[in-house]
């Protein structure tokens, strides 16, 4: 993970569930890059075409509520985006994204500063979300240390693997 | 065991405390939970290629998971086909014996609760979001992710932040054609989508001690849609009765202190309070149903299914209203069960012949209609009386769709009038 994530802002409202994110339709497909088409296709339709790699995704209060499906941010890492910071996040979806390696950042009041087409810098050291364009910008305390961990792991699948390799090998 | 500054624990701080072997525990605190019963659904299926890329070999305790077929039952799609398949291999290289497969199936928490394999005490991770029904039973019960389960099945513990808890106390009588459901709809229209996100919902008070298990399921159920990680009932003898044959493993009764440390208490007064129901498109958008009656909402889809209310109870209660009745014309009422066990209770008491008679479909058991990505789905311009759990936009399809969320008996009374409809006006 970077220490500083910059990267061009798609905004959305508040309470978009895993259903506005990715549908229930899709919940067979495993596939991430066939996921990543249908990203938003309820919440923010043009966003899936349009999107790139390092884009930031800003949202209001309680994002990704609702189901359990990592379909959701498996989606949005198969589209690369850098980061997803909202105002509150649901607790599945936000767990869910921190254990793929997503950067889920939680910030208060950050919805409110940003417009889709600019341009966010996160600096996650010194906890602050700054809009480049109006130079407006606002705090966020620190993650926890075992998310940080887990974040500069690159997701849990490395941080158990570790773990699991470091065991001594049982002898028969 | 303490909380914070020698302070008595909360029901939820209990079982945390037990689950990670910690003396004293305080909101906040990050703890490794030792897990008591792990259960997949299909979305089990993603859980099998990190659980090999993590370099695991076999399950942590092949006794303690569970995996029940449930979304699409049986496969509608060649997709889900590939996950129950992969289901089925995984289970079969790592003797997971415990698998309610086709034909043996049920919707998972209902599984769970009616094979007895959640019982007081546990700490209890599933991938679904609904898994926090279970805390009914006295336990700490939420959903998880895929990613997320293949740690649990590799190491056999999670890491989980110990949540604040919000104490809810309910006193009062429900009223004739009044359910667990309309109480927990009312609970949703104050405490919100967001006001329990991240924390435990402890719920307690003369109302809910004299609430039997499956209306326990029903308002535990729906503690999800206010974002808690989980939400429970301190074990009694309505717990102990329902679980005396069947559970799977020893139990641990812990019940809060009466000088627990609680965020919130909300006090909840259901004398003289009517059937409730949630309007699109938030399950927090809860209006009194008598109000939304008077406005004539026409329905196309009735609904009566899902983990929230598809148990026996459910369908009875529904079946009482149906009796010498027929289904609007031109509403398509679809019931199915919640395990393959109530369907044939359903069998036996000649219920199936009853709701068939008047023109209803009965499925066999599933989550059916509830998640829009099986049968049961609605066209842009249709509204369907529910007795599921979400009416979030494209819940059941397109995003225009209209779902009301409702209890089993105001569902079945909406489906004869053919628009939403108090069901108290039918008893």
């Amino acid at each position: 993970m970077q220490n500083v994530i910059e990267g061009r802002v798609w905004t959305l409202g508040r309470d978009v569930d895993t259903d506005q994110i990715i549908g229930g339709k899709y919940l067979t497909v495993i596939d991430p890059n066939e996921l990543k088409k249908h990203v938003f296709e309820i919440a923010l339709p043009e966003f899936a075409a349009a999107a790139k790699a390092g884009d930031i995704v800003v949202a209001d209060e309680n994002f990704g509520s609702g189901s359990s499906r990592e379909h959701a941010p498996q989606a949005l890492r198969a589209i690369g985006v850098g980061a997803i910071v909202a105002d509150s996040f649901a607790r599945i979806f936000f767990r869910n994204a921190i254990n793929l390696g997503l950067p889920a950042i939680e910030v208060r009041g950050v919805r409110a500063l940003f417009e889709t087409g600019d341009t966010a810098r996160i600096d996650m050291s010194a906890g602050t979300v700054t809009n480049v364009r109006t130079g407006r910008s606002v705090h966020f305390p620190p993650l926890p240390h075992h998310l940080l961990d887990l974040l500069e792991a690159g997701g849990l699948v490395e941080k158990v693997r570790r773990e699991l390799a470091a065991r001594p090998t049982p002898t028969p | 065991m303490t909380g914070a500054n020698g302070h008595g624990l909360t029901l939820a701080e209990k079982v945390l405390a037990r689950a990670s072997g910690v003396e004293a525990i305080v909101p906040g605190q990050i703890v490794e939970g030792r897990v008591d019963l792990a259960m997949m659904h299909e979305q089990g299926a993603q859980t099998v290629a990190p659980f090999h890329q993590m370099g695991a070999s076999a399950v942590w305790d092949p006794e303690r998971v569970v995996i029940a077929i449930d979304h699409w039952v049986p496969a509608s799609t060649e997709g889900a086909a590939v996950l129950h398949r992969i289901l089925r291999k995984f289970a079969a290289e790592q003797h997971l014996t415990h698998f309610y497969d086709v034909g043996n199936h049920g919707i998972c928490h209902q599984i769970l609760a009616e094979h007895g394999w959640v019982v007081p005490g546990d700490l209890a991770v599933g991938t679904d979001s609904h898994t926090n029904m279970l805390g009914a039973m006295g336990a700490v019960a939420a959903g998880i992710g895929p990613t997320e389960m293949a740690a649990v099945l590799a190491l056999g513990r999670l890491w989980l932040k110990v949540p604040p808890t919000i104490r809810i106390n309910v006193d009062g009588t429900l009223g004739k054609g009044v359910t667990a459901k309309d109480v927990v709809l009312r609970l949703l229209g104050e405490v919100k989508t967001t006001g329990a996100t991240y924390k435990a919902v402890e719920y307690g008070g003369p109302t809910v001690e004299r609430l039997s298990m499956p209306e326990r399921f029903t308002i535990c159920n729906m503690t999800t849609e206010m974002g808690a990680k989980c939400g429970m009932v301190a074990p009694d003898q309505a717990t102990y009765d329902y679980l005396a044959k069947i559970a799977k493993h020893p139990m641990h009764p812990l019940a809060p202190d009466r000088d627990a440390t609680y965020e919130r208490t909300i006090d909840l007064d259901i004398d003289g309070m009517p059937p409730m129901v949630a309007c699109p498109y938030s399950p927090d958008n809860v209006r009194p149903l008598p109000d939304v009656a008077k406005e004539h909402v026409t329905i196309d889809q009735a609904f009566l299914g899902s983990c929230t209310n598809a148990r026996i109870e459910d369908i009875r209660e529904g079946a009482a209203l149906l009796k010498g009745e027929k289904v609007h014309a031109g509403v398509r009422f679809i019931v199915s069960p919640a395990s393959t066990s109530i369907y044939q209770q359903c069998l036996h008491e000649g219920l199936i012949d009853l709701f068939t008679n008047a023109g209803a479909v009965f499925t066999n058991s599933s989550c059916s209609a509830c998640f829009g990505g099986n049968m049961g789905i609605l066209a842009p311009d249709e509204v369907c009386a529910s007795s599921s759990n979400r009416n979030f936009p494209g819940r059941m399809g397109p995003k225009e769709a209209r779902i009301y969320l409702m209890s089993p008996a105001a569902v079945v009374a909406s489906a004869i009038r053919g628009e939403i409809t108090d069901p108290r006006e039918m008893m």
